[in-house]
């Protein structure tokens, strides 16, 4: 209570900002238009040129260079291999051959059978009725694509990860180094390392692998050191006092005991890694992110729906795969289920299994009918088609045109009076000032909000955006990313508020924020492509549903924080729901609010950036344009920069003015 | 360690005059001879804390000295285990008891170097185990001495005769062999008929059957058991007890037994150590302790003790009067007073405590009833 107070008692610091924001209009309105720095989408500046060169050299030389020849390219070179040997097994012509190794009844039969050996009979069915569906939508061989490319980065996780975990466990140092890593590699938003990856791996489909591996590794190594730490000290203690070496302590006692948990943690990766396929497709990687991505460009809503669907079958699939997989690992299940079935009835079950899945894999191998998913089957003289992707495509674009059409009436005015009424003016105010302006107009605002340290970062970070030579490209991007915070704190607190104070709205409405959080950020897009054209406005909200559910939970868990008897204490003396929650719950959790809005914004930015291939244009658009024109490469580089300039600033005065508003605001909140 | 026992305390039973050196129950000091001690400890430090200053407390006088809190305060470590000596005689039971935190699992742990300790010497069998190296430490746990854990430390996911096999398969033993000698070490136990059950299938009493199968299956000379029972009900814990006693009767190991219950060590043991913040406090026999603590600490251990059903005549009796009526029936000195009540109390003349023909004292009804109102 004492703490919320002081928050409201300190007029000073409001006053002061008012006093900033006046100050700037009144300048803004005398100063408009003079020293502002703008850059045309197609024009570079000499930093950019320079980028550019850097990017040439390095293709000059990546075959002189011994860093590059013995390293990089050897990489590159693996992970390519790798790549193309799980295309041709599942997806493209392999050799001669005008159809992959395995056809579509091979690769159907083989993941039900996987599910029904390591989860249950259930997720067996959802296995096959999945892929089938995959097939069905028309898009077996961009699936097979994805699949391929997901595999490969989650081998690749699981080999590095799991023996990482197995040394975070063992050496407390090596926890302390690698930690920070891993939170570097979950926070940065992806778009930010894709193109300096591209100055290494090039643009082809083993930097999208590549780039896909750095995303979804931590959750393999987090989980099995994890797993391997909460292994009774008690256990390890007896396998040590019967005279066990080390590697029999981890591979009979640590490893096994730990197997649910390492579970989780491939579970989680794979999800990772799916997450990332439309991403990796702005570098080439092949698969469904190459249908969405093209289909948002030319705006066909109905293909991108019909692949985001696709997308979305294989997370659901995948996932209650492995987490079946998980469930079965654990110990009690393992006995109740080993015990029922007898081994031998057990292993002639596998053998079983194991014919059928050869006989289907020789059939897809040999039979056309069995190698490409056919698009109609002739029974007799009866067509059945089997194209249910035309149909879903079709669906979509009636409904798009349908929305565009009838629901103009609504969305117009949203989509208008938020961009002329607020997107607009912050806009103008941020880029059209003098940019010395707006540099002094944000550092004061740091300094009032998060103190000296947060201002000479916020300094330290606009002053190397100026550098980038992408100032306005930047305040349009930072004008987006601050409305689309407002919005999201303001849906933060609205059902954080409903969830904490309510068991069962939080019941019905969790499940929601998980699918929200869980779902590729890019098929987010395709609805509010449908209803809002490829527009800023479209990023924004694209940008809130993305981020808003991580603050609904924060604020929700802030606001359950507070103890039930402070709360009954308040009604008992007298105050309304209203007062109840206004000066109690909400003070009391002012922690939480802070650490919802840190939250919120670095969320924002990381989709609207994403959002500006959609129309969002500013640094978004130039981090794109980078990758499609090499003459844009150094510009591409330089927004990226910016990016992490803005990101780092953000966070940093929110976290101080989190911590001057009573609470440190932890990094890892969800 | 001897001197404990003569610190009798006025309120404790009457006790042998202690000018009569011949009549003195014998007192089992810590220390035995070396030679054929099964374990022999000399020394024994474990102070937790950074390494630098840990080593350092052992050996310099003035830290070694101080209590365990001041040494807290003053330097950071935390001294588990202090300046420990005793031996176990082969075949014996020797039982630590301490309250919790006074460093009786430290002590267990260090005795095959689990924990590492920070000074002394601990000889096993004639082996010195703080010089030994990976290697000849590995042979020692897989042969010499096994290990009971209070939660057991099963392996959830194998099967109870994969869990009581494993120190074999540790050992490179075939399969055919160990799950021949597993069967029968479960047998040993009583376990027949739940070789192929998981742990968690079994009830805590059950598991910790298999703890003690895994234990046995190596046929170790030595068993080391770290509050085995704690973690049972009442019930099952006296029937582990007796399952103990049966397989020490049966197989004859030497025991090293914590326990923080008095009734469970005197029940089991040979002998008992009390510990009090890493340090002995007293080491003896049941009625060694019983009959004279050392001091208020262990008093208030054996308080709620049956006197009656611990306490031997040579604790209790007087020496004999010209005055006394020497009639009465003879004794051995090692007679539980619970089994002399009648004896004692039945006849008007006193009952004279006898060893080798030579007499000893006289108990008579005052100093029976005394030990029996008392408890
Ligand atoms: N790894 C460790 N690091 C630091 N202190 C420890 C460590 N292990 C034990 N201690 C401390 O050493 C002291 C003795 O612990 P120990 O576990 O040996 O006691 P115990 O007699 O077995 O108690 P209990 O009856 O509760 O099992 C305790 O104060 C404990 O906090
Ligand atoms: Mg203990």
């Amino acid at each position: 209570m004492a703490r919320a107070a002081r928050v409201y008692r300190r007029p000073g610091r409001l006053t002061l900002l008012l006093g900033i924001l006046v100050g700037w209009l009144v300048l803004y309105a005398v100063l408009k238009g003079t020293d502002t720095i703008s850059l045309a989408p197609s024009d570079v500046t000499s930093l950019h040129t320079r980028l550019n060169d850097l990017n040439t050299s390095v293709g000059d030389n990546r075959n002189s260079n011994p860093f590059f020849l013995y390293f990089i390219n050897e990489i590159q070179v693996g992970a390519t291999h790798f790549i193309t040997f799980l295309q041709n097994l599942l997806s493209q012509p392999s050799g001669t051959r005008p159809v992959p190794v395995v056809g579509w009844l091979g690769v159907v039969v083989i993941m039900t059978v996987i599910a029904g050996r390591f989860g249950n009979w259930r997720v067996a069915v959802l296995a096959a009725a999945g892929f089938l569906f995959l097939g069905l939508q028309g898009l077996w061989q961009p699936s097979m694509d994805t699949l391929a490319l997901t595999i490969a980065a989650v081998v690749i996780c699981v080999l590095i990860g799991i023996p990482l975990g197995v040394l975070v466990a063992q050496y407390r140092g090596f926890e302390r180094v690698i930690t920070p890593v891993l939170d570097l590699m979950q926070t940065m938003p992806t778009f930010v390392y894709l193109l300096p990856l591209t100055l290494l791996f090039l643009i082809g489909p083993a930097t999208g692998v590549i780039a896909m591996v750095i995303y979804a590794m931590p959750p393999v190594i987090r989980l099995t050191a994890h797993g391997l730490q909460a292994v009774s000290t008690e256990t390890v203690e007896a396998g040590r006092s019967l005279g066990s070496t080390r590697p029999q302590q981890l591979a009979k006692i640590m490893l096994p005991m730990a197997r649910r948990t390492i579970i989780i943690g491939v579970n989680q990766t794979i999800m990772a890694a799916l997450s990332m396929v439309t991403i990796a497709a702005l570098v080439a990687a092949p698969g469904l992110g190459q249908t969405v991505l093209q289909a948002l460009e030319s705006q066909d809503v109905g293909t991108a729906f019909n692949a985001g669907l696709a997308i979305v079958v294989l997370a659901v699939v995948l996932d209650r795969v492995t987490t079946a997989a998980s469930e079965r690992a654990r110990a009690t299940d393992h006995a109740r289920t080993r015990l029922r079935a007898d081994p031998r009835w057990r292993r002639g079950a596998d053998l079983v299994a194991l014919i059928v899945t050869a006989v289907a894999v020789y059939l897809s191998y040999t039979y056309q009918l069995f190698a490409a998913f056919p698009d109609h089957l002739a029974i007799g003289g009866t067509r059945l088609g089997l194209d249910l992707g035309t149909h879903i495509e079709s669906w979509t674009s009636s409904a798009t045109s349908w929305a565009q059409r009838d629901l103009g009436s609504i969305t117009g005015p949203i989509k208008n009076g938020v961009t002329y009424h607020a997107l607009n003016p912050l806009q103008n105010l941020l880029d059209s000032s003098p940019w010395w302006l707006t540099f002094i107009a944000i550092v004061a605002t740091a300094f009032v909000l998060g103190g000296r340290w947060a201002a000479l970062i916020a300094a330290t970070c606009l002053g190397l955006v100026v550098g980038t030579g992408l100032w306005q490209d930047s305040m349009d991007t930072l004008a987006a990313t601050l409305i689309a915070t407002v919005v999201v704190v303001v849906l933060g607190v609205m059902f954080g508020v409903w969830m904490g104070r309510n068991a069962r709205a939080d019941w019905g409405i969790r499940p929601f924020l998980d699918a929200l959080q869980v779902m590729p950020a890019f098929v987010y897009l395709v609805p509010f492509v449908a209803l809002f054209g490829a527009t800023r406005f479209t990023g924004i909200v694209a940008a809130v549903l993305y981020a808003a559910p991580v603050a609904i939970k924060i604020v929700a868990d802030g606001i359950r924080g507070v103890p039930a008897e402070t709360v009954e204490a308040a009604g008992s003396s007298g105050c309304s729901t209203w007062q109840v929650i206004t000066k109690v719950q909400l003070p009391m959790s002012v922690r939480s609010l802070a650490l919802a809005t840190n939250q919120g914004l670095i969320y924002v930015l990381a989709m609207v950036v994403v959002a500006g291939l959609v129309g969002g244009g500013a640094l978004g658009f130039d981090v794109v344009a980078g990758f499609s024109q090499s003459s844009l490469f150094g510009k591409g580089l330089a927004a990226g920069a910016a990016i992490v300039l803005l990101g780092i600033a953000l966070d940093r005065v929110t976290q101080s003015a989190a911590r001057r508003a009573g609470g440190h605001v932890s990094h890892r909140a969800t | 360690m001897t001197a404990h026992v003569d610190q009798g305390d006025p309120t404790a039973v009457s006790k042998p005059d202690v000018s009569a050196e011949n009549t003195r129950p014998t007192v089992s000091p810590g220390r035995r001879d070396p030679d054929v001690a099964d374990i022999s400890v000399r020394g024994l430090w474990k102070v937790f804390g950074t390494a630098r200053t840990a080593t350092r407390v052992p050996t310099t006088p003035e830290l070694a000295a101080m209590s365990r809190s001041e040494l807290r305060d003053r330097t950071g470590c935390l001294a588990a285990v202090c300046d420990l000596d005793f031996d176990v005689a082969p075949g014996e039971v020797f039982v630590v008891m301490g309250l919790s935190g006074s460093g009786k699992s430290t002590l267990v742990r260090c005795l095959t170097r689990l924990i590492e300790p920070t000074a002394g010497t601990i000889t096993i069998q004639g082996e010195d185990i703080t010089r030994m190296g990976d290697r000849a430490l590995r042979e020692l746990r897989r042969n010499k001495v096994s290990m009971v854990f209070q939660h057991f430390g099963l392996l959830p996911h194998r099967r109870v005769i994969e869990n009581v096999a494993f120190g074999l398969e540790i050992r490179g033993m075939s399969r055919a062999e160990r799950m021949r000698r597993a069967t029968e070490v479960i047998e040993l136990v009583g376990l027949d008929g739940y070789q192929q059950s998981y742990p968690e299938q079994l009830s805590g009493g059950m598991q910790q059957r298999v703890g003690l199968a895994r234990a046995l299956a190596g046929d170790p000379g030595v068993m080391l058991f770290d509050e085995p029972f704690s973690a049972l009900d009442p019930l099952i814990r006296r029937d582990m007890q007796q399952e103990v006693i049966r397989l020490h009767r049966e197989v004859g190991k030497t025991m090293v037994f914590i326990t923080h219950d008095l009734s469970e060590a005197l029940k089991l043991g040979d002998r008992i150590l009390i510990m009090r913040d890493g340090r002995t406090v007293q080491v003896g026999t049941g009625p060694e302790l019983v009959g004279a603590p050392a001091d208020d600490y262990v008093r208030d251990f054996v308080r709620e003790v049956p006197r009656s059903q611990v306490l031997t005549l040579e604790w209790i009796m007087r020496e004999a009067v010209p005055a006394d009526d020497m009639s009465g029936r003879e004794l051995a000195p090692d007679v539980v007073v619970r089994d002399a009540v009648r004896a004692v109390l039945e006849s008007t003349a006193p009952v004279k405590v006898v060893r080798d023909g030579r007499l000893l004292g006289v108990v008579g009804d005052p100093e029976i009833l005394r030990v029996v109102a008392g408890s």
